[in-house]
């Protein structure tokens, strides 16, 4: 506490005395904040997104999104298939000058295993870790397993001796009810330094002028402002209050790219959308569920006009899916991806046909906080299926109000986007969604599925170090969730940033991760 | 925004003579004063053509905008129909879902008056009876009640009936939810509001109980529930009137609130507060007709049922003639 | 007096305790907060586990008690949503809160007051009517319908104010100020107009019916026949007259400001305590909530109750509690 208030103060001073010479400032403006300056203890991809430009993993993603390495230089598999040896960086000091040695990485990899830690599933085949000598470390784990590389790109390494300094070595405990030193506080690596935050209101991070790798951004400090209403943050962008978002509604893009200071950035995420089901025997209303069986689940995606809510709910701006992953992520092949035509008559006489009373009622789950126009692309879908006769019950809410009933089982239909972050590898949703719910196995298989076969092929996916021989393992097993309508995929969403003519440079990521290493602004005149 | 914009007047025990032919006086001279206020004609005038409208919404409305299966995708954000694209029959345009505007206002401000009006009847009624209660019998029933009443006015009116509506919403299944969405809010908007009823009814009611006539009709055994309702409640008519006619307003203002914060109507039978939650999403999309259009339908409606509270209260304050 | 005091306070200490018993009713029961806090993947044993470590499998009295001594002393637990000492956050949103409702409280005085008067004095005039329709009007728009067509105008076309947030802050101890920079100025001023508008009219139809009772009072028909100029007679003495119940009106409404300063949060994204109240609804996060709604609680009753012992100091026939007034909602 103490800390950040010096912080503040600092910074407060530094903003009244004005700034002596040009500054080159990216001021974010984010849909949300993060969730704590600790990585590990919110399991959220956007805060460790943010976070990683404050703490580094061993290795990381480069600008074509292919793995190279950090604070790792080199690695290799030992002769037991099980232990991986890791060469570290050296010269590599944390912000407060310590030094960084194989100790942090050991102690950082307990943390994020720990069984508090939100995170630990993030690291799944992860038994222990060793130091060797000062820069070099063991980590063993529970099998062969060939995305560990993968895991490792979002384990943010900690100082040991700052951690015990400031008893933070485990994360930080909401059951124990009291605040985690890290949560207000940061000290890593990574090309910035978080100088002052106010949760829900500003978070600054300044340049690291020791930084061990060479600087390709020209930044000399970020604001991160979260602006919640996406009305606002157009607004925002077009009056210069800020010079960056990562979120442009879909429905604004025409309005900023006519502006004549801003710049709109549009690609497609990564991010597959998608309808779950229930395997139950019962709905939520007590009724016989219809939705086990695959001939129901086909006519639900027959009755879904994919194009309509392309052209209108998406502005054209989507990729209608037909795999439930997305073209870049390794495991998919163009064969998966085909689309039932849109046939409301054939999905009513099939719905007909299974014996589904006409104006069933069920639950559909959405949320308000979660995809891109989720509440339109839902609303959209209702209607839709009231009228092939069906009768479906909107649930919008925010997601932390939705994910117990999920998880819970209570609700029946449900949305789920997948963007395979951060492993980027189709054995991502399979084991996490289409396996069967077992130990860390389908612990998104809200729907309570199983399908042996799929089992199967996904395990061995697990265990084999031969790339080739895995992806087709996987493209196997994703056919088995195209036939069976497991899930149905509608699109890839599209990811929309803008910035305005300060920002020179803004590379745009398919996994919709703002990576600010690489940016440049334009220093004010 | 405060469900009190006005404190009324305490009650005027003095002129409790005759309640049917002053009623009858008093209604007269209502009448000449309003005909004297053309602000207060035209205001009713607007009100009575709202509620028309909304009552005759179904058959008059192209569209029933709450049945998903008549919303269309492929006509949805049709700008209004003096626009270049504007299309027949959606005078007012269309929302993002392919909603009919004008629709959706008349279904909405049904809404809107049909959750105004219940949530102050519903506070009136429990208002009167606790009140009455409260001061005729006194001692520990009056005090539990004046107590709770306490407690309810020591949190912000908006406060009790955001949380009200946020539980409610969080605890229901959907499909119940879609049912109960206007009772909640009815509920949550009366639950803050009854006390001032109370409050006022209380203390007529103690002035009265202690007179003599009621004492006497309480020695010949004349009913508790026939004292309370023949010779204690007609005195304390007039600010209660008034007081309803502007809760009223603000029971509206408060559901669009509640709706326009994301803890009131759902967004498949949106009141006018949901419209405007929603179309405030496009304010800089150009799709101004969404949001510009139920809130001048809401700013009307309350508008008119403030400057027809206004006018009651001047015309029944004696001091203001 | 005495006697009036300590039932006064304590009849607001049982007020606070009642509310506490809602809080912690609400809180204790609505959704469960295991739920909230495990992630997706937690397994039966991990919720077992911590739904012991919380104390949820203590009785009701007990876990009621622990409630109340902890809020005493300031202690809610940390958020669930962002890990944070829950007083800690609630400090920190707080001087956003106030200063946006100790502007908008100035701006309805200095302007409410004079309309008010002018209203009064000029009663037949179009203006004072003109006005008066206004005032009807101001109550009548809803007060985030005011912020979204400010913004609109102020921002969006005119590009003269900002749109969102408090602008550039100064840190004075733990109280950060918006108000010693100009951005901050610049950025408090559409939520403050937006805030007092209701206000406004209320301190306005306040002072005009205030003014006409005194204009009509003997003292100031006397002061009139003895030739004072009119002016005087309204601007300074009947004026005077209306100052203590529009002060008292001020104090009052200075809680319902605050929680109403929750909408014009949300419409404008100003970091203050309504925000992060309706961010708390949105995530469910039960200790911020529960926090916010006593804190506020609290700040009425305290303002409730000193203005009912300074009306009692002034007017012992105000002692006698039958006599009271609902007070919190004049």
């Amino acid at each position: 506490m103490q800390m950040r208030r010096i912080l503040l103060a600092s910074a407060a001073i530094a903003a009244f005395a004005g700034t002596a010479q040009a500054e080159t400032v990216l001021k974010w403006g984010a849909n949300r904040d993060i969730g704590s300056l600790d990585p590990y203890s919110y399991g959220d991809s956007f805060t460790i997104n943010v976070l990683n430009h404050v703490y580094e993993g061993l290795v990381r993603y480069n600008r074509d999104l292919k793995i190279e390495p950090a604070l790792a230089t080199s690695w290799e598999i030992l002769e037991d298939q099980i232990t991986w040896r890791f060469t570290l960086r050296e010269d590599v000091t944390f912000h407060n000058g310590n030094p960084f040695t194989a100790e942090d990485v050991v102690a950082s990899l307990e943390r994020v295993s720990h069984e508090t830690s939100p995170l630990k599933g993030n690291l799944p085949a992860y038994v222990s870790a060793a130091v060797v000598d000062t820069h070099t470390v063991d980590v063993t784990l529970n099998g062969t397993y060939p995305l560990l590389l993968n895991d490792l790109t979002n384990i943010h390494i900690f100082d040991k001796e700052w951690m015990t300094e400031h008893d933070a070595l485990l994360p930080t405990d909401i059951g124990a009810g009291t605040e985690g030193y890290a949560t207000y506080n940061a000290n890593g690596t990574g090309p910035f330094v978080v100088e002052s935050r106010q949760p829900d209101a500003k978070t600054v991070f300044v340049v690291n002028p020791d930084w061990w790798d060479e600087a390709q951004h020209n930044l000399d400090r970020i604001e991160l402002t979260p602006v919640t209403s996406a009305a606002t943050r157009v607004a925002a962008l077009l009056s210069g209050e800020i010079n960056f978002t990562n979120d442009a509604p879909v429905q604004d893009l025409p309005r900023l790219a006519a502006a004549p200071d801003v710049q709109v950035l549009e690609g497609v995420d990564l991010r597959t959308v998608m309808i779950g089901f229930p395997f139950r025997e019962t709905l939520s209303t007590g009724a016989p569920n219809p939705f086990s069986k695959r001939e129901v689940r086909e006519a639900l995606y027959r009755a879904i006009d994919l194009d309509l809510i392309h052209q209108r709910v998406m502005r054209g701006k989507s990729r209608i899916a037909g795999a439930t992953v997305a073209p870049e992520i390794p495991g998919y092949v163009e064969a998966l991806d085909t689309v039932p035509g849109f046939d409301p008559d054939a999905a009513r006489t099939a719905l007909a046909e299974a014996g589904v009373p006409e104006g069933l009622e069920f639950e559909f789950n959405c949320l308000s906080d979660g995809l891109v126009n989720e509440e339109q692309v839902c609303q959209a879908i209702a209607s839709m299926w009231s009228r092939i006769g069906l009768a479906p019950k909107l649930d919008v809410a925010p997601r932390a109000v939705q994910t117990p009933k999920r998880t819970g089982g209570t609700t029946d239909v449900y949305t789920l986007g997948w963007a395979t972050l951060p492993m980027l590898d189709a054995y991502s949703p399979l084991l996490q969604i289409f396996h069967t719910k077992e130990g860390n196995s389908g612990v998104f298989n809200w729907g309570g599925w199983s399908f042996p076969e799929l089992d199967a092929l996904v395990q061995a996916a697990g265990s084999e170090l031969d790339v080739e021989k895995r992806l087709s393992l996987e493209t196997e097993a994703l056919q088995i969730v195209k036939d069976q309508h497991i899930m149905i995929p509608l699109h890839q969403q599209p990811m929309a940033w803008a910035v305005t003519g300060e920002v020179a440079e803004m590379p745009l990521f398919p996994d919709n991760k703002p990576r600010l290493w690489f940016a440049r602004v334009t220093p004010d005149a | 925004m405060d469900h009190t914009a006005s404190p009324a007047a305490p009650a005027r025990p003095e002129t409790a003579a005759r309640p049917s032919r002053l009623t009858r006086l008093r209604d007269s001279d209502l009448a000449h004063s309003f005909r004297a206020h053309p602000s207060a004609m035209l205001a009713a005038a607007v009100l009575a053509l709202v509620a028309l409208s909304a009552v005759l919404a179904p058959l008059i409305t192209p569209q029933n905008p709450y049945d998903l299966a008549a919303l269309e995708l492929w006509n949805s954000e049709i700008p209004p129909i003096w626009q270049a694209q504007g299309q027949w029959p959606y005078l007012l345009g269309t929302d993002t879902q392919g909603r009919d505007i004008l629709s959706a206002i008349l279904y909405g401000s049904r809404i809107s008056l049909i959750i105004g009006f219940a949530s102050v009847l519903l506070a009136l009624s429990v208002g009167l009876s606790l009140g009455l209660v409260a001061g005729y019998l006194g001692g520990w029933v009056d005090n539990v009640i004046m107590r709770v009443g306490d407690v309810l006015l020591s949190m912000p009116f908006i406060l009790i009936a955001i949380l009200i509506t946020a539980i409610a919403t969080a605890s229901l299944p959907a499909g119940l939810r879609d049912v109960l969405a206007a009772p909640i809010l009815i509920f949550a908007i009366a639950v803050p509001s009854w006390v001032q009823y109370a409050r006022t009814v209380r203390a007529s009611a103690m002035v009265e109980a202690k007179k003599e006539y009621v004492q006497a009709a309480r020695l010949i055994r004349v009913p508790a529930w026939r004292i309370m309702l023949h010779h204690i409640l007609p005195n304390c008519l007039t600010p209660i009137m008034v007081a309803a006619t502007l809760n009223f307003g603000l029971a509206i203002l408060s559901e669009a609130t509640l709706s326009f914060l994301g803890v009131g109507m759902p967004p498949d039978q949106p009141s006018l507060g949901t419209l405007i939650r929603i179309g405030n999403q496009y304010l800089f999309s150009g799709l101004w007709w969404i949001v510009v259009f139920p809130s001048v339908q809401l700013c009307l409606i309350v508008l008119s049922v403030n400057m027809i509270g206004d006018w009651l209260r001047d015309a029944l304050n004696p001091k203001l003639r | 007096m005495i006697a009036f005091l300590i039932k006064r306070m304590a009849n607001a200490a049982f007020v606070m305790l009642a509310v506490a018993l809602l809080a912690f009713v609400i809180f204790r029961f609505f959704g469960d907060p295991v739920e909230m806090m495990v992630n997706e993947q937690a397994t039966q044993a991990d919720r077992a586990e911590l739904r012991e470590r919380l104390g949820l499998n203590d009785g009701f009295a007990t876990q009621y008690a622990r409630f109340v001594t902890n809020a005493v002393q300031g202690d809610f637990g940390i958020s669930y949503r962002n890990q944070q000492d829950v007083m800690v956050l609630i400090k920190d949103r707080f001087p956003a809160t106030f200063e946006l409702v100790l502007v908008a409280t100035v701006i309805s005085l200095v302007v409410g007051i004079p309309l008010g008067v002018i209203t009064a004095v000029h009663r037949r005039s179009r203006l004072a009517q003109a006005l008066q329709l206004g005032s009807i009007v101001g109550v009548s728009l809803p007060s985030f319908v005011v912020g979204i067509l400010l913004i609109l105008g102020f921002s969006v076309s005119l590009g003269w104010l900002p749109a969102f947030g408090r602008g550039e802050t100064v840190q004075i101890g733990w109280w950060s100020t918006g108000l010693l920079t100009p951005s901050g100025r610049a950025a408090l001023v559409l939520p403050a107009v937006s805030l007092s508008t209701f206000q406004i009219t209320l301190v306005m139809r306040l002072v005009r019916a205030e003014m006409l009772e005194t204009l009509r009072s003997d003292y100031i028909k006397f002061a009139r026949a003895r030739g004072v100029p009119a002016a005087r007679v309204q601007w300074r003495h009947a004026l005077r007259n209306c100052l203590m119940p529009v002060i008292t009106l001020t104090g009052m409404q200075i809680g319902n400001l605050i929680a109403f300063a929750l909408v014009t949060e949300t419409v404008f994204q100003w970091p203050g305590m309504g925000m992060l109240f309706i961010q708390a609804v949105t995530f469910v996060d039960i200790p911020v909530m529960a926090a916010y709604l006593l804190l506020v609680s609290l700040i009425f009753v305290v303002l409730n109750t000193v203005v009912d012992i300074t009306y009692a100091w002034v007017d012992p026939r105000l002692r006698d509690d039958s006599a009271r007034s609902g007070g919190a909602h004049g």
